[in-house]
């Protein structure tokens, strides 16, 4: 297990260094609620409309910039053999997959944090400090879930030809049960929700999460073996 | 091999047979159906009796190529993937079938081809994962490496639909229907003897449907890899 | 004593391709052998079936009394594996490199410190410790993953075509570690299409040719290098 964190402090510390992936994943998402932000220009105003429309435009943001950088994620091992070194050392295949998941999910959520005041401020709410927290804890359900799919399916893409096409065609159809969730329980929470009210999305997402990771965890070293 | 076929053969003569029943039922042995209200329902319900065993039978094949996969993975014996690429075909088939149903009773019963129904948007994800199915396979040349890395995917796939189930029925919850009531799926008054027949031979008959494009194409993919074999050989 | 390395049976298709067919191998402690053989002889395929990165199709493979298939990660402490891929991040720097791999191999600490100094020392990148390897040039990078593959002090050292890559520069650094006190006691399995620097360095010569060896003897049966290549020159085709 403490390799797994040994896995992931070296891909942040890489990452940190250059925070490439960090800074197109950013700007990719601040796009995508800008550009939704301008076409909704006249009804910013209609409370109603914006209620609807907004959780779903921050979670595509959220998934097509995550996706940018899944698409990346594995790239970094192959470019010397590392992932043949990270084999040949002496843990198993399950710890190679959670210090990916550490690593990308240190990395996305980062990018959301950073991406949610844009929002707020884009799409005019006003949040207590409550609502925020719970704001963050679906945040991180919503993305486990995506990370612990999108990392083994990034693994699995790595040697087809068409990888960078593959992966989104791969993962939106898995990442379904996730998605209507997240964006169902980010609205009911912006519409002033409590967490009582959230129950049966917080279940489901819980359950993706622990089911996809455990399963992604137990067939990871089938998606690596050459 | 010769039996096989000939077996495959027998089998296809008794889904004809059985088939050709299950319209007949339809069309003939079926009472008017009345709604709640007494009113006549249009022709187009007889498709439900079509419609619902093709989707079951398309989670079916779903869940033969999850095992297949899983077996696969086990012990790593091309044999597993013909069954999961063969069933994964036959489903894809199954799948697209019921969206098309499903779209031309809708059209019918509430005039608009596409409702955000829990069972028929179900199908619609289901559809969506035997595509990228699909598509996996279609860019992995090297045959153990797309048997395997392809049986991970079908695992995955598996187990996304049930989630997707839940999810789509919590959307829907939140955001009910605009029309009519629930006259999809389970269809509220199904307790007579004539109804509940004619599903059930008309379950049959697509079963047998189903088994017999499976075994034809399991055929094929053998009569394939044979060649292949030989072809290495020379 | 038990083998460093005992292999039985060993075979390894893929698809309907035989690659391996059924090898018998025993490296006693220490040994230092090459395995010479032409291209698409197998010989990158039985390196990697001994160090777990693929499973075998049939037989079986021991590292210092530890079954590959059963017993994979006692079997990947013992292996040090210097390939053509220099295994390295080129965002980090060598002694993060170092850091990571070390602590992977369950190093840590003084220990850690104290390893890593010495082996940047020895390959003489301590003034370059602290910058990025996709600063380095190739040798020095070449250099850094000797010092990278020697770090845990395995028992077993696999060279898969070591010099192809290697400038002169590291080939010599190479060659010295290879005789430093520390690894003379390893037992070290080299491929090689090299004849004679591999033969230089063995005590042991092996030809593999269509997945079985063709020969296996001594390079103490030989009177040297020539009369090796005259002997055996025409099984490497
Ligand atoms: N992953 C693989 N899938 C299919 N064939 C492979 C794979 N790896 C190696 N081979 C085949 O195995 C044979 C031996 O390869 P290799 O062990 O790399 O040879 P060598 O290192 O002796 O040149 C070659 O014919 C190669 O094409
Ligand atoms: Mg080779």
């Amino acid at each position: 297990m403490i390799r797994s964190f040994y896995i992931a402090a070296k891909d942040l510390k890489a990452e940190f260094r250059t925070k490439q992936m960090l800074n197109s994943m950013f700007i990719f998402s601040l796009l995508v609620l800008v550009v939704f932000s301008i076409s909704f220009g006249d009804f910013l105003g209609d409370t109603e409309k914006v209620e609807k429309l907004a959780p779903g435009v921050l979670w595509i943001a959220f998934t097509f910039a995550g996706m940018l950088g899944l698409s990346r994620t594995f790239v970094m091992e192959t470019e010397n053999g590392c992932l043949e070194a990270l084999m040949l050392c002496p843990v198993d295949r399950g710890a190679i997959y959670t210090g990916k998941i550490l690593s990308n999910l240190a990395i996305v959520f980062l990018m959301e944090a950073v991406t949610l005041p844009f929002f707020i401020i884009l799409f005019n709410y006003s949040l207590g400090i409550g609502t925020l927290l719970l704001l963050l804890l679906i945040l991180f359900l919503g993305t486990f879930g995506f990370i612990a799919v999108g990392t083994l399916l990034s693994a699995l893409t790595l040697g087809t030809r068409t990888r960078e096409l593959l992966l989104p065609v791969l993962l939106l159809p898995l990442l379904l049960p996730v998605l209507i969730p997240a964006v169902e329980a980010t609205a009911g929470i912006l519409a002033g929700n409590s967490i009582g009210n959230l129950i049966p999305e917080i279940r489901l997402l819980a359950v993706y999460d622990l089911v996809f990771f455990v399963i992604s965890h137990l067939v990871f070293e089938h998606v690596v073996s050459d | 091999m010769a039996s096989n076929s000939r077996k495959t053969g027998v089998l296809a003569v008794a889904t004809a047979s059985v088939m050709l029943l299950a319209i007949y039922m339809l069309f003939f042995y079926l009472p008017p159906i009345k709604d709640e209200a007494g009113e006549v329902l249009s022709g187009s319900f007889r498709i439900f009796f079509f419609h619902m065993p093709i989707a079951i039978i398309s989670y079916l094949a779903f869940g033969v190529v999850f095992a297949a996969s899983i077996l696969y993975l086990r012990d790593k014996s091309l044999k597993w993937d013909i069954y999961a690429r063969s069933a994964a075909e036959v489903g894809t088939l199954f799948a697209f079938l019921v969206l098309v149903t499903g779209s031309i009773w809708a059209k019918d019963a509430w005039g608009w081809y596409w409702i955000w129904d829990l069972r028929l948007t179900t199908s619609l994800v289901l559809f969506l994962v035997y595509l990228a199915y699909t598509m996996l396979r279609k860019a992995l040349e090297e045959p153990e490496k797309r048997a395997r890395l392809s049986a991970v995917f079908g695992i995955l796939g598996f187990i996304s639909v049930p989630l997707s189930f839940f999810s789509i029925r919590l959307w829907r919850s939140a955001h009910p229907l605009m029309f009519g009531g629930n006259t999809g799926g389970s269809g509220g008054g199904l307790e007579g003897t004539a109804l509940q027949l004619t599903l059930l031979v008309n379950f049959i008959a697509y079963f047998l449907l189903f088994l017999t494009l499976f075994s034809v194409k399991v055929q094929n993919e053998r009569m394939e890899e044979e060649l292949d074999s030989r072809r290495y050989a020379e | 004593m038990e083998n460093a390395v005992s292999i039985r049976e060993l075979s390894k298709v893929f698809g309907k391709t035989p690659v391996l067919k059924a090898l018998d191998l025993d490296l006693k402690k220490g040994e230092f052998a090459v395995v010479f053989g032409p291209n698409g002889a197998g010989k990158t395929t039985l390196l990697k079936l001994i160090s777990t990165l693929i499973e075998p199709t049939g037989g079986s493979v021991f590292v210092s009394g530890f079954n590959i298939t059963e017993e994979p990660e006692k079997v990947r402490k013992e292996i040090g594996m210097l390939s053509h891929d220099s295994y390295l991040y080129g965002d980090l720097t060598a002694k993060e490199n170092l850091h990571f791999f070390g602590k992977m191999y369950g190093i840590n600490g003084q220990e850690l410190e104290k390893r890593i100094l010495q082996l940047l020392n020895e390959v003489g990148l301590a003034t370059k410790a602290d910058e990025r390897v996709s600063t380095f040039s190739r040798g020095m990078k070449q250099r850094l993953s000797i010092a990278r593959a020697l770090l845990h002090r395995p028992s077993l050292l696999l060279l898969d075509e070591p010099y192809t890559g290697l400038d002169p520069g590291a080939s010599l650094v190479f060659e010295n570690l290879l005789k430093s006190p520390e690894f003379q006691g390893s037992t070290k399995l080299m491929v090689s299409h090299d004849l004679e620097r591999g033969f230089a360095l063995c005590d042991r010569v092996l030809i593999l040719n269509k997945g079985k060896f063709v020969y296996d003897g001594f390079k103490v049966n030989f009177s040297g290098f020539q009369e090796f290549r005259e002997k055996c020159g025409s099984m490497l085709t």
